[in-house]
């Protein structure tokens, strides 16, 4: 017998927004408990709310890279339930009318693409959160409460881990790409909740639909996939259902544990928001939102694939965010050698950026003067050796490098003259390298390039003392 | 003998101290004074600001001495309801709940009133979180009619009104859900509005049920309703619901001719239920706008009588959220003993509410459960735009509609436990207009064995102006000048 395993997601994205979905507070992550706080976003009687236009932008800018229809009207509706970090007693959020609809995500490659429903966008609030002291005493933080969030619901499409990994992958790097949220699962602004069942192929059995909670890396979300994916068909194949039930994902004992039965869902007796009015776009602001979208990742790798022609990892890292993209887009306007500037990127430029903190932003010289330093590299107006430093000159604000390079006496020295005299000192220097390399031990070689090099302060043309030291040893 | 300045209305008052005739201060010391003499009778206060009054009233005094400009409420006395927040002044909604709540923000009609220059007298009694008819289920106090001190002043802002009347204050602020400004105000025999919705900032407001609360000024007379209108009207950014619109400025045109304007009698408002003392003081009515040139006519609003049916679901079930807040976690009272936190938030919601707050949020939980959504609630929405639509066809052939405010005077006290249905037919009448949204005033329009009668007249949204303008007419050309004998 065949097994099918069927997962749908339910996804929380925080919004990247300056403020609050219905205040002004400031949405900063990891402030002191409770300094963000106003009367609004901790619900204190005679506040009110008023909708934060940048979230409901957002939404659409997610709604239109995944697909969706927008909807021209939508309004907001209060989901009842009692929780101490629920300021309200009721979240703000939207129930029948989402912001958006229907959409799809492209995972696979080639003829292995697959399309992944999106049923549903819609924002909402976050609530509070609760801290347990181990005095068994509860402590209320409303920093979280009314930051800004996105619920993004798939269609049961997707039919393994493995899947469901490239699909949240894939998600993260477009919802980064638009600069709506930070995507950063570990500090809670990416969440998600897999729905999970297995049927047979010809659909006649299948297994309760699981949800699992509590998920918070992608490895997590992996291995309680494949274990669930376990658990239920091994259930499905002895006969015996699985209940209808939400379970946890426990990432010291790896395995999943019931929280509770689905059958007792609770009467959230949604109702419409009286105090906000309808949320109403024209065709005019979702098109001016559409010309905000950047070229998606996967566009753009397809492209760089073709017209850059690099290596499918260095399409990776390059595209791995908007801003470094640009960055090599930029510098390939000035330059024509794309593997020679994926290199320089993937190790210098990334490897200062992450030594200094800092982000690519912040970078003081222009691609074009990456370019030029490039170009004095190939055109041997400095080695390879030099230009690393003057390129650390430009990253410290030093200036263009060429300026750079002269400043700094790190010309490449191309005079024959100059070199061969240098280098005949350095042999009347070292009799016995020379001698050495004449029996035959071709490390010496080296050995005299190195000191020659040295000698030359690191700026003559390594092609051209090979070629004099061998002549200058022949002789 | 000396004119007490009590009895003035604050437009006199406005001018006297403009010219400079009186001083805030003493304006002040002699409503104090009356509060003194008559709030053991009236009990219309929950908390007294004396020191914040003196404290403006000096100020301004100081201001006109010096010829520095002052705000168009300058050095009046003046009370809010109890349900508005004020900064740094008990805000409890006369509730258990709330009785040691102080707000460290203001609602946006507080600022405004300060920023005219009003002098903050205090806060008033009222229904426990503006529920009730007659001001009995507050969880502090019963205040009385000022006209007969063994009737209840009306509901929920019985205590607005009832300063307002006794001369306790020279205008107060009240908050109208279901006609809880204007049915307080006919009891009293003061003139109480309900703006549009949307044409005053709800923020601040203590919710009972978002989309049918107002805020809106009782007075003495219509063109103090005019001047406290001007004062608190206005777009505000904290409210989603606040309407942008250009300011207007009432006093304008409240004094102008109403001529040829159209006055719509619907007859579903002249019932059986109508008592006959109102009925008569309204068929006069009628005859002084006739006279006056009005053409009234008797037309029908036929979905009339499902509004309150319609309205005690919708605002029992937005009573029922409203109030979800109250958990007893970040404010207000809460239960002493309990084990875990459901059951500090069970017994703190079981102790800090009232009776008829309790039955309230039961019915709107029980509206929106499961399948009844779909049965009560859902359906209550499309009857709501049914009411809507009457009125918008009404409007297109009339500039007011006129109706009694309530069906009786004030009744007595303790009377209103044992007779809620009753009650709730005296309700009928001002429901239809919050449920629409549309504006709707109520003046004293007679008495009925020494008890004021109240005539309500209904507007086109955003259209106070012609509200005002006619009910000033009616007042102009009729004499009620009686003042309660306390
Ligand atoms: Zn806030």
């Amino acid at each position: 017998m065949s097994i099918r395993t069927i997962i749908g997601l339910e996804i929380h994205v925080e919004l990247s927004t300056k403020s609050k979905i219905f205040c002004s507070c400031s949405t900063d992550f990891g402030s002191t408990a409770n300094s963000q706080c106003c009367p609004i976003c901790i619900g204190m009687p005679g506040s009110l709310p008023t909708l934060n236009k940048k979230v409901v932008d957002y939404a659409v800018k997610a709604g239109l890279a995944l697909n969706c229809n927008i909807a021209r009207e939508s309004n907001m509706d209060r989901k009842n339930y009692f929780y101490p970090d629920l300021v309200k007693g009721y979240q703000i959020t939207q129930y029948d009318q989402p912001l958006c609809k229907n959409g799809f995500l492209e995972i696979g490659q080639g003829k292995n693409i697959k399309k992944i429903g999106i049923k549903r966008i819609h924002i909402e609030e976050d609530t509070g959160k609760s801290l347990h002291t181990n005095q068994d005493v509860t402590l209320l933080d409303y920093n979280r409460s009314g930051v800004p969030l996105i619920e993004i619901v798939t269609e049961p499409d997707l039919s393994s881990a493995e899947e469901t990994k490239e699909f949240l992958e894939s998600l993260r790097d477009i919802l980064k790409y638009i600069g709506i949220s930070d995507v950063k699962m570990e500090e809670g602004s990416l969440r998600c909740d897999v729905n999970i069942n297995v049927a047979n192929e010809n659909g006649k059995s299948f297994s309760n639909i699981t949800e699992l909670k509590n998920l918070n890396s992608f490895k997590s979300v992996v291995k309680a996939i494949e274990f669930e994916e376990n658990r239920h068909r091994l259930l499905l194949q002895e006969d015996k259902n699985t209940s209808k039930e939400t379970r946890r994902w426990d990432d010291i004992a790896n395995i999943t544990i019931s929280m509770r039965s689905k059958e007792t869902e609770y009467d959230y007796r949604y109702f419409l928001e009286p105090d906000i009015m309808n949320i109403a776009l024209s065709e005019d602001e979702i098109n001016k939102i559409k010309e905000t979208l950047p070229e998606l990742p996967r566009d753009k790798r397809e492209r760089w694939a073709t017209i850059f022609k690099l290596p499918e990892y260095d399409i990776n890292i390059l595209t791995s965010f908007l801003e470094l993209a640009n960055f090599f887009e930029e510098t390939m306007a000035y330059y024509n050698s794309p593997k020679k500037l994926s290199n320089w990127i993937m190790t210098e430029l990334l490897r200062r950026l992450k030594e200094e903190e800092m982000d690519i932003n912040q970078l003081i010289f222009t691609p074009k003067d990456l370019a030029e330093l490039l170009d004095l590299i190939d055109k041997g107006v400095i080695n390879n050796s030099i230009g690393k430093k003057v390129f650390m000159e430009m990253f410290n604000g030093e200036g263009k490098p060429k300026i750079i390079a002269e400043k700094n006496g790190w010309i490449q020295i191309e005079d024959i003259k100059v070199i061969d005299e240098v280098l005949r000192g350095i042999l009347r220097e070292n009799p016995h390298s020379v001698n050495d390399y004449r029996n035959g031990k071709d490390r010496a070689f080296g050995y005299l390039v190195g000191q020659s090099m040295k000698a030359l302060k690191g700026k003559g043309n390594p092609q051209l003392i090979n070629k004099v030291l061998k002549k200058l040893l022949e002789e | 003998m000396k004119l007490e300045l009590y009895n003035l209305s604050m437009y006199e008052i406005k001018k006297k101290i403009e010219k400079k005739e009186i001083k805030a201060v003493e304006v002040l010391e002699s409503t104090l004074k009356r509060i003194e003499s008559v709030e053991d009778k009236v009990q219309s206060y929950l908390t007294l600001t004396k020191d914040i009054a003196f404290c403006k009233a000096n100020e301004i005094d100081k201001r006109i001495a010096n010829n520095e400009a002052i705000g168009e409420l300058g050095g009046i006395p003046m009370a809010i309801k109890d349900n508005i927040c004020t900064e740094e002044i008990l805000t409890t909604c006369a509730s258990k709940m709330l009785h040691n709540f102080v707000p460290p923000y203001s609602a946006t009609v507080y600022e405004k009133l300060l920023m005219e220059d009003g002098v903050m007298l205090g806060k008033t009694n009222m229904d426990e979180f503006a529920m009730g008819s007659s001001t009995e289920s507050s969880f502090h106090k019963k205040t009385r009619n000022p006209w007969d001190i063994s009737k209840v002043p009306g509901g929920s802002s019985g205590g607005s009104a009832s300063a307002v009347a006794a001369g306790e204050a020279f205008f107060a602020l009240g908050s109208d859900t279901g006609g809880s400004i204007r049915q307080p105000a006919a009891f009293c025999g003061v003139v109480g509005l309900k703006p549009t919705y949307g044409l005053v900032s709800r923020y601040g407001l203590v919710a009972m049920a978002n989309s049918l609360d107002h805020i809106g000024p009782i007075t003495k007379d219509v063109t103090d309703c005019a001047l406290v209108l001007n004062a608190i009207i206005g777009y505000d950014s904290k409210d989603g619901t606040s309407i942008k619109r250009d300011k207007i400025d009432y006093l304008k045109t409240l004094n102008g001719e109403i001529k040829g304007l159209r006055i719509a009698i619907p007859r579903e408002y002249f019932d059986e239920n109508l008592s006959e003392p109102v009925r008569k003081a309204l068929i006069e009515a009628i005859q002084v706008f006739e006279n006056l040139g009005a053409v009234c006519e008797e037309v029908s609003l036929p979905n009339t009588k499902y509004a309150m049916a319609v309205y005690y679901i919708i605002s029992q079930t937005e009573v029922s959220l409203a109030l979800a807040r109250f958990d007893g976690i970040r404010y207000g009272h809460r239960a002493l003993n309990y084990r875990n936190i459901e059951e500090l938030v069970k017994y703190t919601r079981s102790e800090g509410f009232g009776p008829e707050v309790k039955t309230r949020i039961v019915l709107g939980t029980h509206w929106l459960s499961g399948d009844n959504y779909k049965e009560y609630y859902q359906k209550a929405n499309e009857v709501r735009k049914l009411i809507r639509l009457d009125f918008n066809n009404i409007f297109s052939n009339y500039d007011v509609v006129l109706t009694p405010t309530s069906a009786t005077a004030a009744f007595e006290l303790g009377s209103s436990q044992e007779k809620s249905l009753a009650r709730q037919k005296i309700d009928k009448y001002t429901v239809a207009a919050n449920l629409a949204g549309i504006p709707a005033i109520s003046i004293p329009c007679g008495f009925d064995k020494g008890l004021p009668i109240g005539m309500q007249l209904m507007g086109k949204n955003f259209d106070e102006e012609t509200l005002l303008r006619v009910a000033r007419a009616f007042e102009r050309n009729t004499s009620l000048d009686h003042k309660p004998s306390l």
